[in-house]
Formats: C-alpha cells, structure tokens, sequence
C-alpha cells in the first residue's frame, strides 16, 4: 500500500519535472530565436551592409518570384470577381464589385498571399541553404576567418525581404485588380467605369497603407524565421540531411502560421 | 603557444570532456588521437574557439580563447588557420574565389597582390589551372587542398587540421599528410592534427596526445608511444595497425574461452 502510495507520487513528481523541462526548453528557444533578430537588426543598421549579397538576395526573393506572384495574383482577383459579383448582386450591389475587390486586395489578400508564397518559394530555400552552410562547417569557417555570420547570411535576406515584399505584394495587387477586371467586366458585364470608378472612391491611401504596413512586417517575419531555422540546423533539429529537412519544414509551417497570426494583430491595430 | 587547461564539456549531460590538459609549444606540431566519440574535433573546436567549454581554459599565446568575444576574438582568430574534416569551401564560389575571400573581406589587399597570392597558394598544394572550378566540380583530395590553400593564404601561426585524410584513399590521404608537412617546415606554423592515421601521421609530428574518456591518457614522442607498456596504448596500436590479437580473430576464438581458462 504504502509503495504504491510513493509509486503514484513518483510518477506526478516525474510528470511535473519533464514538464517543466519542456516549457524551459520552449522558453529557451523563444529567447534564442528572440536573440536572433535583435542581432539581425543591429547588424542590418550598423555598417557594412554587404550591398552585393542583398541586391543578390533581391534577385532570388524578388525577382524570381514574380511569376508566381503574376500567377496567383491574377487568379485570385478572378475568383474574387465571380465570388464578390454574386454575392454583391443578391443585395443588388454589384456595382460595388471593384470596392470590394480593391479594399480585400490591398489590405488583406494581397500582402498575406504573397507572403505565403514567399515563403514556399524562397523561404524554404534560405533555411536549406542556411542549414546546408551550417551542417557542412561553411557557417563555422565563416566565424574562424574572423567574418560575422549575420552580416554575410541573415542581414542581406533581411534587407532583401523588406525591399521585395512591398514591391511583390504590389504586383499582386495591380494583376489581381486586373484578374478581377476581366472577370467582373468583360465576363458579367459590369461596366468598366463603375468598377474602377467606385473603386478610386472607396480605396483611399490608409488602405495601401495598411497594405505596406503588413508586407514590410511579414518581410521581416519571413525572414526572421526561415534564416534562424537554417542557422539553427544542427543545434535544434538534428545534423545531417534529416536535419536540414526538418528545419525546412518547421520555418515553412512556422512561417506560414505566424503569417496569419500576426495578419490578425495588424489588422486589430491598424483598424 | 597553446595552453589547454583543465577543460570540461558535455552534451545533454554526455560528458565528452572530463578535464583535459594539454601543452604545445611554439613551432611544434602534436597529433590528437583516439577512438571516435572521444572528443578529439570537440577539443580542437574549443581551440579555436567555435565552442565555450563548461570549465577549463585554453590560452593562445597567452590569451583566453574561451572567454574571448567580438573583436578581441577576432584577434586571436585571425592567426589561427582550420582545415575542416569536409574542407567547408563555400559551394557558390570557385576554389580561386574560396581561397581569395578571406583576404578579400578581412584585408586591404589589393586585387592584383590577392591574385598574386591565390595562385602561389593554390601552386603550393599542386592545385594550378583548377581556380576556376566549384568544390562540386573536383575530388574529395582536391577539395582538401583547396581548403587547406584557404587556411594557410592568411599566413597562419596556428594550424588546426580536423581529420585531414578521412574519406581519401591511402595514397591521396599520405599525399596530403606529406603536404602538411612540407608546408610546416616551409612556414613553421603551430599544429594540431586530429586523426585516426596511426601510424602514418607519427612521422610528421614531434609529440602525440592519445584521448582516451575524456582526458589525455598519453602525451609524448610518437616513439614512445609506439613502445608504450600501457595496455590502453596497446590496445588502441593493436586496433589501429591491425595486429592479430594474440588468441586469433575474435570470431574464431571459441565464446566460453575466458571460463575455460
């Protein structure tokens, strides 16, 4: 009786210690990655920039991405054509059409969806690079030639993310204004100056400003997360391939969800 | 030169190193061997500071390594030279621009003294007319040259060398033991070589640290090591130089012979 009695307080006294274990491990890692971007911005603002390796980096995020930006701008003004222009037209509101789409664009679609797509595309391929430099000393032998890691591998995508988003996050806008154009005017017959008339009304500059706000924050995010995961690699998700793999994943999906949650916040502030 | 003192560090509570101590002097290159798992790169990674022990000291040319930061450690991290188990060239430069970087970035050298240099380095360890290839482009022997071309372009006191021969075949892996020390009699550098070429590596060293759960177990000639009397020596020669055990291969020795003696 009395062993089984000790056994139960054992088994609790165990619970509490590994649990306690795993939210330290948890604060741990907050702080770290916390660490992480303070460093990033002290050396984004503190010279030398590596000017070459960002407009490289401007390259890689920016431009190369915009196809994709094209593709999914487009379509999602479309879709947004059809769903906006039934369900504007139940309420005989359809001449509302190019509001609605410009104001779900430029504040909320626009700068959200092309952070996601950031992120598959480029996001993911900063932390494999990142990870690869890490698991394969490149990152060390960085350090012992006396060179700052951050400078060379995590400001210059800093700087990059905050010069193309905004500028990507735009594109996006202005083609899917046009995919909604095309599926709102010439397909359902709005007429072409209700829609970008109503819309010049209704869209005014503290939308697109909203709209900057968002995408030079998740320009930041983006960044922030996929380079700490990379620099992390063997530390915090194992070494070798299967490391880099998981670390991939983890900024993508960390990424991804961060996106969203901190869409919410602005939105709640900038209101 | 290198003062190791009394140095502790562990893992997730694995203890790798239990209080190493360790003196090398001026001019002198050691061989740091061992069984793997030992903790031979983890002490040569505190040397050169890519790691802070739990306890202990490593003093370069008098210095604290491990208590170094920012600038100061930069310092002592520009005369030391690393040549890492998989070389770590940069994949996105050619071996002339891996060899370059470090006096590019760290150095106001001009671009034509640079060039000058790169070629007499990359001349040195036998790789002229592969400048312009990637590290994915040229052998694994190749991509230690380059590397080692790298570590010793900033004209190092200190040389570090992590396993410099692992992956090579035979020949390549002496090939590039012989070019570690006829660099060292060229520059007269300090060095530390972490590896498992017993016997081969003695002939180029002046003493050997054998590690053995987490401390120097051993630390004099490599002559002296070969006719250690210790049976941990022994041992780890035997299994090196792959000398018979004295009762047969251990596959054929019969399970029950200890209860039978």
């Amino acid at each position: 009786m009395t062993s089984d009695i000790e056994f139960g307080t054992l088994a609790r006294m165990e619970l509490i210690r590994r649990l306690g274990a795993f939210v330290l491990l948890r604060l741990y890692r907050m702080g770290v990655m916390g660490l992480f971007l303070v460093k990033a911005f002290f050396y984004a603002v503190v010279p030398p920039v590596k000017i070459r390796r960002v407009i490289k980096q401007v390259h890689f995020i920016g431009f190369q991405s915009t196809i994709v930006i094209l593709l999914t701008g487009c379509f999602s003004g479309m879709v947004l054509g059809f769903q906006g222009y039934y369900s504007l037209s139940r309420f005989g509101s359809d001449a509302f059409l190019g509001p609605m789409i410009g104001l779900s664009l430029i504040k909320e679609l626009g700068p959200v969806l092309t952070a996601l797509m950031v992120t598959g595309r480029a996001g993911s391929a900063i932390t494999a690079e990142i990870g690869i430099m890490r698991i394969s000393e490149q990152i060390d032998a960085l350090e012992l030639m006396g060179l700052n890691p951050y400078r060379y591998l995590v400001v210059p995508n800093f700087l990059a993310g905050l010069i193309s988003l905004p500028l990507l996050t735009a594109i996006f806008d202005v083609v899917g204004i046009f995919g909604g154009y095309l599926i709102g005017v010439k397909l359902l017959g709005v007429g072409v100056g209700t829609y970008f008339g109503e819309m010049s009304s209704y869209v005014g500059m503290k939308d697109v400003l909203e709209g900057l706000y968002k995408s030079l924050s998740f320009g930041i995010l983006i960044n922030w997360v996929c380079c700490y995961k990379g620099y992390y690699t063997s530390i915090f998700t194992g070494f070798g391939a299967e490391g880099v793999s998981k670390a991939t994943t983890q900024a993508v999906v960390l990424s991804s969800v961060l996106i969203l949650v901190w869409d919410y916040f602005m939105t709640g502030l900038l209101y | 030169m290198i003062r190791i003192e009394d140095l502790h560090k562990s893992f997730n509570g694995n203890t790798v190193l239990k209080g190493v101590s360790l003196e090398i002097r001026e001019g002198e290159v050691i061989a740091l061997i061992g069984g793997s798992g030992e903790g031979k790169s983890v002490l040569l990674k505190h040397v050169a500071g890519l790691m802070k022990p739990d306890r202990g000291r490593v003093l370069v040319n008098g210095n604290d390594i491990a208590s170094s930061r920012g600038g100061y450690l930069n310092a002592l991290r520009s005369k030391l030279g690393f040549l890492f188990q998989g070389g770590a060239l940069f994949d996105s430069m050619t071996v002339f621009e891996n060899v370059a970087f470090p006096l590019k970035e760290r150095t106001r050298t001009g671009r034509k003294e640079i060039r000058d240099r790169v070629l007499k380095e990359l001349s040195n360890v036998g790789l002229s007319g592969s400048e312009d290839k990637f590290p994915s482009q040229i052998s694994g022997g190749m991509v230690k040259r380059a590397a080692l071309a790298r570590a010793l372009v900033g004209n190092p006191e200190i040389m570090l060398f992590d396993e410099p021969t692992t992956g090579l075949d035979p020949l390549i892996g002496l090939s590039i033991l012989k070019l570690i020390d006829a660099i060292h009699k060229g520059l007269g550098f300090t060095g530390v070589i972490v590896t498992h070429e017993v016997p081969r590596v003695f002939d180029i060293v002046d003493r050997v640290a054998f590690l053995k759960e987490g401390k120097v177990f051993a630390y004099c000639e490599p002559e002296e090591f070969m006719t250690s009397t210790k049976p941990e020596v022994k041992e780890f020669l035997a299994g090196s130089l792959g000398r018979p055990h004295p009762e047969g291969p251990a596959l054929f020795r019969p399970c029950n012979m200890d209860e039978d003696e």
